[in-house]
């Protein structure tokens, strides 16, 4: 089986989904429940005889999701309860809404929710579609061996820890750094953009794109093969041009990898990169660098308010839920293509 | 068998075949295109090479930032003065360890529930895949897991960091669908055969999936030598740090010295640890860059194994 075809099989499910109906999926199935009737009528002394080998092989992995993710999502419920530094897991005594109603009142809790929306949205709006672009540029390369070479180096950055990256970051933008020296060189002022507001976003969003951007394109290049050829020969048929038939063709093509990608991109919209927020940022640049998630870590780790802390992260959590939730919803109506 | 040859192919399928007829513009379109990558490539790898020149320039270069693309006043002393610290070689040795042990639990873990969750009949599936998925889009946040790694008395040990990342669901869906496009007459066989499912396990479906055991070995062992975070939420004692935690006590020291005295004429301190942490930094990416022709291969690969839904 050549390779080319090999890919083509493994995109052929998503590809489909822009015209007929949504295929059903196995996490389809699992969060709606099970959908098929079941076929036959068994005890489940009879199943336990025959698998019991599965189950206990499961036993351990499924123990360990339940206590290192359901008891956290459980551990919520402090939000609604006072808790005690070393007290018991679940807080002491109900207070009802009392810390939710103390941060919808708190003016740094507005802002820092401001900063994320801007933060997380200045992301996707350039984190998502350049690595379309860069994937285009690359597959107009023929040169198998120079495409190689610019991929391998473009992905690099994918593989460092975030603190390493920070580090870079903070080099190059230092007062004797490369970018203050070009500046310098033209004449300019040499600006600490570290410790500068107004720099922040720019910042954070620049050393983004530079860790993501080729990385992103891996998906993309993959659907690219997929693109049928002989749809460019009736393309090119027709007369359009190489511009048109990126256009006509390649675009669609990929489509139901942007919009898959674009969903999930959404989910994760307020999950703005917090460890990279929390190396980047100091107190000079809160202003505009302070996110929900930086914010909840120093009121709930550094000041000890565990309860409200806890109320401000599930309030993210449930609002990424919902987003990603309706952002599936939307395109799946609209579109006709989603992630289950 | 899908999954199997998506798991080797190469990334690339060459672009497509374009005809003789290419226009004066797109001749044009591609110089550009050549040089424009030639340039991405430049920027994307500028940072590495200045953070490798200052690890062998002198410390009064690099204060005086003369360093950019080529060191000056080589040395490598600055290599010989880190390597020589205690706290280095234990913060490194940790992260050897934190891998190690983390990637083995990880993979133990993953694997077995995989395996499991890839049996179609298996009564309860469904239940037991929504359990892992659903964990995917809501997880717990960072205080509940604080007061559960607290409550459990796993602070300031190893377990803090390995233990709360043993199942990535991506990574379980990965697997499990690579389990599942194996060829099911291999099972029927093997049960003739009067193999047990523990059986058919070890025997068959392991060393059928060492592509993909590779993959997920990769994924989970970069994941846990580039994490911080959790030693940095969990450890106290410095004996106990990883090195990207020791490396980011550096970084976040000196950038406090830089913003304290700002405009008041850069300390030494400041210059020497700019030096050593651009050594620190590329002795913490040395491994990486020395397996990163096979994780780039295969991180490709399990990316394109993830694609394939269901």
């Amino acid at each position: 089986m050549s390779a080319a075809h090999a890919t083509g099989d493994a995109f052929a499910t998503t590809v489909t989904a822009s015209g007929g109906p949504v295929p059903s999926t196995v996490e389809d199935e699992a969060v709606r429940g099970t959908t098929r009737p079941p076929t036959r009528k068994i005890g489940w002394g009879h199943t336990l005889r025959r698998d019991w080998v599965l189950y206990a092989m499961a036993l351990v992995p499924v123990l360990f999701l339940l206590v290192f993710r359901y008891i956290p999502m459980f551990g919520n419920i402090i939000a609604f309860r006072r808790f005690r530094p070393g007290g018991s897991i679940i807080g002491d005594e109900w207070v009802g809404m009392r810390y939710v109603e103390l941060f919808l009142n708190d003016p740094n809790f507005w802002n820092v929710f401001g900063n994320t929306v801007i933060l997380g949205g200045l992301t996707l709006l350039f984190c998502f579609p350049l690595p379309i672009v860069l994937a285009l540029l690359l597959n107009e390369v023929r040169q198998r061996a120079f495409k190689r070479v610019v991929q391998s180096i473009s992905y690099l950055p994918h593989f460092l820890s975030v603190v390493i990256v920070v580090g870079m970051v903070m080099q190059l933008l230092s007062l004797q750094g490369t970018v203050n020296q070009l500046i310098e060189a033209f004449g300019g002022e040499a600006i600490p953009f570290l410790q500068r507001s107004e720099w922040f976003r720019t910042v954070y969003v620049g050393s983004e794109i530079w860790q993501t951007v080729g990385w992103g394109t891996i998906l993309y290049l993959a659907a690219l093969t997929t693109v049928d050829s002989s749809l460019y020969e009736a393309a090119r048929i027709d007369g359009a041009n190489r511009w048109r038939q990126t256009w006509h063709v390649t675009l669609p093509g990929i489509r139901p990898t942007m919009i898959t990608l674009l969903i999930l991109n959404i989910g994760l919209f307020l999950n703005v990169g917090f460890e990279k927020v929390l190396l980047l940022y100091n107190p000079l640049t809160y202003s505009t660098g302070d996110v929900v998630s930086t914010y909840l870590y120093r009121v709930g780790l550094v000041s000890n308010n565990f309860s409200y802390a806890t109320a401000i992260g599930l309030f993210q959590a449930i609002i990424g839920l919902v987003m990603i939730l309706s952002a599936n919803f939307l395109s799946r109506r609209v579109v006709g293509a989603s992630l289950w | 068998m899908v999954t199997q040859s998506a798991l080797t192919a190469p990334s690339s399928g060459g672009g497509m075949s374009i005809g003789p007829r290419d226009s004066k513009g797109y001749k044009a379109f591609t110089w550009f295109n050549g040089s424009f990558l030639v340039v991405l490539c430049g920027f994307m790898l500028y940072p590495f090479v200045t953070v490798l020149a200052q690890s062998f320039s002198s410390a009064g270069a690099v204060k005086a930032g003369l360093v950019n693309v080529v060191p000056i006043g080589f040395n490598v002393d600055t290599y010989r003065v880190v390597i020589a610290n205690d706290l280095f070689w234990s913060s490194y040795r940790n992260t050897v360890v934190y891998t190690l042990v983390g990637t083995t639990i990880a993979m133990v873990l993953t694997t077995l529930l995989a395996y499991v969750l890839a049996r179609k009949a298996l009564r309860g599936r469904n239940v037991l895949i929504g359990i892992a998925v659903f964990t995917m889009f809501f997880n717990g946040g960072l205080i509940p897991n604080y007061v559960l790694i607290q409550t459990l008395g796993l602070k300031n040990t190893m377990w803090a960091v390995v233990l709360p990342g043993a199942i990535s669901v991506f990574n379980l869906l990965v697997m499990k669908s690579f389990f599942e496009n194996m060829p099911s007459e291999l099972e029927e066989a093997a049960k003739v055969d009067g193999l047990g499912w523990w059986g058919i396990f070890r025997r068959i479906v392991l060393p059928l999936s060492k592509a993909v055991l590779a993959t997920m070995i990769l994924f989970y062992s970069v994941a846990i030598w580039n994490d911080w975070f959790a030693a940095f939420l969990y450890l106290d004692k410095q004996e106990l740090f990883p090195v990207t935690l020791y490396l980011r006590n550096m970084i976040a020291g000196a950038s406090s010295t830089a913003s304290q005295g700002a405009a008041a004429a850069g300390s030494t301190k400041e210059a020497i640890s700019a030096n050593i942490q651009a050594v620190t930094m590329i002795l913490t990416i040395i491994p990486i860059l020395c397996i990163y022709p096979f994780v780039q291969r295969y991180f490709v690969s399990g990316i394109m194994l993830g694609s394939v839904k269901g």
